[in-house]
């Protein structure tokens, strides 16, 4: 199964970078190599193989390797693969939106706050609706932070309010109120069949409802949370993997003074 | 004398173990006084009621409520219903139907004494002790006949929200090797206040705890079992809530090992604290009796606190865990004592702190099947890297002989895991257990190094914490935040409104025929 992994054939393609043409980096420009494993859900055999390759080439993948099977339970074969990818990307072209700031160390970002906004930031966050996992907004607010990061809780000019898990929308737009937030966090670390599309949208509309949206700066968390995301939900921002709590507080002291100058 | 192959004192063990029973003393005097809405719906449960209503109120939450509502709760389900059965000479659920229907109020009917009130439902009580007697005996007669899987037992989790999906996840990870499965709930049930009813096909990240739930997953591991020649436990979460309620459906269906911590709602589930640990009084007594194995939390705290400079929480928590559970009698061999293998990966000699403090809980509590969590909060993305995670956590796991391996999988903190990754983690583990397997019987550590040095360290700071904790109690160590860095009030959190002091007539006829009974 594994012919071809030590290959001794001639490369014979351009090799040149092309960023209006990228594709994936084995060991060589361009030879597209990419890297799959998959289950399908039948018997292991040639048959097996002969689908997993026929799967690779409908995907784009030259030359599909079929490099390990297991058959995990009856029906099921579990496939390690590699294949060269044929298709290309314009890299030139790409646009991603992102949370547009500068990310200042703690003290840098509390002396930011006292020099242009005079007060300390009032910010309250909870992992809202039936997602009981406080680890993300944790992670951004508990005084120790995360990663070398230290969180909301320990800067200086912020009056950080972590709620916890599992708060309904109302009360966390009650507290928010009682509180006299500045910026409002929700943590999603849950985000099976989609529940915290449905949440966080529900929160937005709440807002909306009762005139706070635009009092707010509303941002988003969460492992599988992108600013793109935030943006079409009707947030200011959203923070994904590897962003920290001082992102997060960066953004929001450079929001608020940004408004404050409108 | 315990030999220690770490250089641990176990006249300090001992120090320690004494403080922590005291500590479980303070919390046993509160706890004696009062009931809640779920122990006694559990009594209802084990009464023979069950089903519900046209609105989907499962029927032991109709009777509770009824009494609560017209602030009866006081003298126990067992009396009411006692009363009735002696009055109508219907049977406890027909009872239950009738109050569901509006056709009877229980507490207009004469009152019986409490003897005749206790021995009209004394057939039922002896029915349902019976039937879990039973189920215990069903599963020593199936390890001895087809036998089990060797320790550390290897634990895996299913969570499609489907419990038919579910069965085929489950039946596919016994036959890759695994000795446990355990069906995670949904997300959010442990802050309802009831059990929801019948098969369930709809969950997020989990599935419902149903008793129907239970009675599929049971039938779909016996058979594999059989097919594997492998006893396959199934385990779910008794906590919560329904905390009691969920252990005697665990122990009606068979059930294996339960999640029971004594402290874990309180902590990470905002549950009031008093409620919690009357709850777990008697979900303890029942899982004692079922013969289940229960799973305390700890491994939790380090997922909020840093798993270095925490580490003594976690073993002061185990100690507690451990004489509160004795109270309940449950007995050491069924004592899942939690810890876990959290500390940041690019920490010098991490390792060797792990390995020592794994030993340590090892020594401390000889007996108890321990528990032990794989990592979770430095997993990544990065698969591969988290596979090498995983890798040493398992050597750990083989090394210290712990009770549960909870399998880590190369895919946690990306998603529910595939079968694939439940594969791929059983290699993982059952390489490294075969590899490995004397190594804890080969080695000793250094007098003076690190390894001795950690294990000392950790005991000797949290025996200064429960030291502190008994001064103080349990409750006011909760409310500064002792465990995990969160704080809770003693009269905050949910389902404080379900705890109701005893009264006259009170009580529940199956504390006495189950507690450290067999």
């Amino acid at each position: 199964m594994s012919e071809g992994l030590y290959s001794m054939e001639a490369k014979d393609y351009d090799k040149t970078l092309d960023l209006k043409k990228i594709k994936p980096y084995g060991d060589t420009m361009n030879d597209g190599k990419v890297q799959l494993s998959f289950t399908l859900p039948v018997p292991d055999g040639d048959e097996a193989i002969e689908a997993a390759k026929q799967l690779l080439k409908k995907m784009g993948m030259e030359n599909p390797l079929v490099v390990y099977t297991k058959e995990l339970t009856e029906g099921f074969t579990f496939f390690n693969c590699y294949g060269s990818c044929t298709h290309t990307v314009d890299y030139t072209a790409i646009h991603v939106p992102k949370v547009e700031s500068n990310t200042m160390e703690m003290k840098e970002c509390d002396e930011y706050i006292r020099e242009n906004i005079g007060r300390k930031i009032v910010v309250v966050g909870a992992s809202t609706g039936t997602d009981a996992h406080t680890v993300g907004i944790d992670a951004i607010m508990n005084m120790k932070g995360y990663a070398g990061h230290y969180g909301l809780e320990r800067y200086d000019m912020i009056e950080a309010y972590n709620l916890g898990s599992q708060v309904p929308n109302e009360d966390f737009i009650a507290k928010a109120v009682e509180l006299h937030a500045d910026a409002l966090l929700v943590s999603q670390t849950v985000t099976q069949k989609d529940v915290h599309i449905k949440n966080m949208t529900e929160l937005v509309e709440m807002l909306e409802a009762e005139g706070l949206r635009d009092k707010v700066i509303l941002v988003c968390g969460g492992a599988r949370i992108s600013h793109e995301l935030a943006k079409e939900l009707g947030y200011d921002a959203g923070f994904g993997m590897n962003t920290y709590a001082d992102d997060v507080a960066s953004y929001v002291a450079q929001e608020m003074v940004k408004r404050q100058q409108r | 004398m315990q030999e220690s192959k770490i250089g641990l004192d176990f006249e300090k063990v001992e120090h320690a173990r004494s403080i922590a029973k005291k500590i479980a003393n303070q919390v046993q005097d509160f706890v004696g006084d009062y009931t809640t809405v779920a122990v006694e719906r559990t009594i209802c449960r084990f009464l023979g009621i069950d089903g519900v209503d046209a609105n989907e109120v499962p029927l032991p939450n109709v009777v509770v409520d009824e009494l609560k509502s017209k602030g009866l709760l006081g003298q126990g389900v067992a009396f009411w219903i006692g009363n009735a059965v002696k009055e109508t000479g219907k049977s406890p659920q027909e009872i239950a139907e009738a109050i569901s229907q509006g056709k009877l109020d229980i507490t207009q009917l004469p009152v019986h004494s409490d003897s005749d009130a206790a021995k009209a439902i004394q057939p039922y009580v002896d029915a349902t002790v019976e039937k879990v007697r039973g189920n215990r005996l069903r599963r020593e007669n199936y390890i001895k006949t087809i036998g089990e899987g060797s320790k550390p037992y290897l634990y895996i989790i299913v969570a499609t929200g489907n419990i038919y999906e579910d069965v085929v996840q489950a039946q596919a990870g016994a036959r890759q090797g695994a000795d446990i499965i355990a069906v995670i709930r949904t997300t959010g049930q442990s802050l309802l206040d009831y059990v929801p009813y019948g098969a369930t096909t709809e969950g997020f990240g989990g599935t419902f705890a149903t008793q129907e739930n239970f009675r599929i997953m049971r039938k779909a591991l016996d058979e594999v079992g059989e097919e594997v020649g492998r006893y396959i436990r199934l385990c779910n979460y008794c906590s919560g809530l329904c905390m009691p309620e969920i252990a005697a459906m665990g122990a009606l269906e068979g059930l294996d090992v339960m999640l029971n911590d004594a402290l874990y709602g309180i902590l990470f589930r905002d549950i009031n604290m008093q409620r919690t640990l009357i709850d777990q009084y008697f979900s303890r007594i029942i899982n004692g009796f079922a013969g289940v194995i229960i799973n305390t939390g700890e491994d939790n705290y380090l997922t909020t606190a840093d798993a270095y400079e925490e580490a003594h929480t976690v073993l002061a928590s185990d100690f507690i865990n451990e004489q509160l559970a004795f109270m309940a009698g449950l007995p050491s061999e069924q004592q899942g004592l939690g810890h876990a293998f959290e500390m940041d990966p690019t920490l010098e000699n991490g390792f060797l702190y792990e390995l020592a403090q794994a030993q340590m809980l090892r020594e401390i509590f000889p007996n108890a099947p321990l528990k032990y969590m794989p990592p979770t909060k430095f997993m990544t993305g990065n698969i591969f890297r988290g596979h090498i995670q995983d890798a040493l956590f398992n050597i750990i796991g083989q090394w210290t002989h712990q009770g549960l391996q909870l399998l880590g999988m190369p895919t946690e903190a990306i998603h529910t895991p595939f079968m694939s990754d439940r594969y791929l983690s059983i290699e993982n583990a059952k390489y490294i257990f075969n590899n490995m397997k004397d190594i804890g019987e080969e080695v000793e550590f250094k007098e003076g190094g690190i390894i001795r040095s950690r294990a000392k360290e950790v005991l000797d700071n949290a025996t200064t914490l429960l030291e502190q904790m008994e001064s103080e109690g349990l409750f006011t160590a909760l409310e500064k935040g002792i465990f995990a860095n969160v704080k809770r009030p003693k009269n905050g959190g949910k389902g404080l409104d379900g705890v109701t002091l005893k009264a006259e007539h009170y009580f529940n006829p199956f504390v006495e025929l189950m507690k450290g009974k067999k």
